[in-house]
């Protein structure tokens, strides 16, 4: 199908953009990647008025050592992320759930921020920026933001970026040595959303698990942190009835959807042995 | 409506277009490059995959604008197949039977030319993995996956003889 019609503005920089968006109004989208925005556009489940093209602001795309933290930029595409070396050394748990992202031809477009933007429960990066405690840089006329990612998803495709505000970097505090990641998915095909995703990091010392990180994809209408897990695991000895144990209380607190892929329920019991999964890649047993 | 200047199969056009075009409607009624077919329309089935700017991309889930000031290869600027100048691509392809109705064929072999600039010999689960956006429902991908490994021998082949040519060629100059 063909899009609705819109007005296109193609950005040259982050401070364009957001004066283009400024003056657009309510009705703007930033296109990022368009990777989940064209098909939107196209089945006409969104007609915006004006798009904002921010694709050729090289500046956006860089990702950077920060000392305690990576800085990555919005528009790196999730092809760059899976193959930059300081994300795979600081942020393996980026790279191992962005290599599972749909497919190759929309890793080459789709970008780290436009994923994260577009606040879909059932995408895989939210649930790892929440698991890492990310924090999202949003810029608007008023000036430039931090966002926690605990408060950056608020409901089902919504995040807490205000119409005039651009997410132009993510934050993410490296991993130190001792830790181990893993990102466990359940889906029908490549391109399919995850039934159930699990990311998971977990830092050992001497046989115990002593720091765990662990975050839900689709199980609610935002991602969501297994605070039941990581506080049953943490402290414990590592084996793989602990794991499996700390597994088991992975739909606490949860509210997962029903739809045509599975019910609740179905849901609830797949998060509990994703999770064990996960745990138990994660903390090398 | 934005003007825009792309490269598409060695061929520089200009042209102005409506912001909602899509670059799979630019090649096919615009330009009449109608080798690239329209499959899913919702960017699963991987049928309209062309190269921009040497990277594999669904050009339905690209705007002609997006594509200005870039670099488009179709099927149709790979070679004419029984010609002998058709890319080793397409000749497997034909050669290991890897289509029956042909209709994902344009995009397999785009991603599949993709996959092997990352990976110039990959495993036969390396190429399922690699192209796991391209949908066919006629051979069940045994035979894809066949005319991929062919293809990438030959390339490979090839490359090894052109260095040849070239090392012979120095060493020609050198004495």
């Amino acid at each position: 199908m063909i899009p609705a019609k819109f007005e296109y503005v193609r950005a040259a920089s982050a401070g364009e953009a957001v004066s283009a968006l400024a003056q657009a109004g309510e009705d703007a989208k930033i296109l990022a990647g368009g990777q989940s925005l064209m098909p939107l556009l196209r089945l006409r489940l969104a007609y915006p008025d004006a798009l904002i093209d921010v694709g050729r602001i090289e500046a956006l795309r860089e990702i950077r050592d920060e000392g305690g933290a990576l800085l990555i930029g919005a528009m790196a595409t999730h092809h760059q992320v899976v193959r930059d070396p300081l994300v795979r050394a600081h942020a393996p748990l980026i790279a191992a759930a962005t290599a599972t992202v749909a497919d190759p031809a929309i890793r080459h477009r789709g970008t780290f921020g436009g994923a994260l933007a577009h606040a879909d429960p059932a995408g895989d990066l939210p649930a790892v920026a929440l698991a890492l405690d990310a924090v999202l840089l949003a810029r608007s006329p008023r000036g430039e933001r931090e966002i926690p990612a605990a408060d950056f998803f608020v409901d089902w495709m919504t995040s807490a970026l205000d119409p005039d505000e651009l997410l132009t970097g993510v934050r993410v505090p490296k991993l130190g040595p001792g830790w181990g990641v893993h990102y466990e998915k359940f889906h029908r095909t490549a391109q399919a959303w995850a039934i159930v995703g699990v990311a998971c990091a977990v830092r050992r010392e001497r046989g115990a698990v002593e720091d765990a990180r662990v975050a839900l994809t689709n199980m609610g209408p935002v991602p969501v942190r297994a605070t039941a897990v990581e506080r049953f695991i943490e402290g414990r000895t590592v084996s793989s009835s602990s794991l499996r144990a700390a597994g088991e209380r992975a739909a606490e607190g949860t509210s997962p959807p029903t739809d045509l892929h599975g019910s609740a329920e179905y849901r609830a019991h797949l998060a509990t042995v994703l999770t064990a999964r996960a745990l138990t890649a994660a903390a090398a047993v | 409506m934005p003007p825009i200047r792309v490269e598409i199969d060695g061929t520089a056009y200009e042209d102005d277009v409506e912001p909602r075009l899509l670059l799979v409607h630019y090649l096919r009624d615009r330009l009449g490059k109608v080798g690239t077919p329209i499959g899913c329309d919702t960017s699963n089935c991987g049928a309209c995959t062309v190269l921009l700017d040497g990277l594999s991309a669904k050009s339905c889930a690209v705007l002609a604008v997006q594509a200005d000031g870039r670099d488009v290869t179709t099927i149709e600027g790979l070679g004419v197949p029984g010609t002998g100048r058709e890319h080793p691509m397409q000749r497997a392809f034909h050669e290991e039977h890897a289509l029956q109705c042909g209709y994902c064929t344009p995009g397999m072999i785009m991603a599949a030319i993709d996959l092997l600039r990352e990976n110039a010999d990959p495993s036969a689960d390396e190429i399922r993995q690699g192209l796991e956006g391209n949908l066919c429902r006629c051979t069940g991908y045994q035979n894809i996956v066949r005319a991929v490994r062919r293809a990438s021998a030959d390339m490979r082949q090839g490359a090894a003889q052109a260095q040849d040519a070239v090392q012979g060629r120095e060493r020609g100059a050198a004495s």
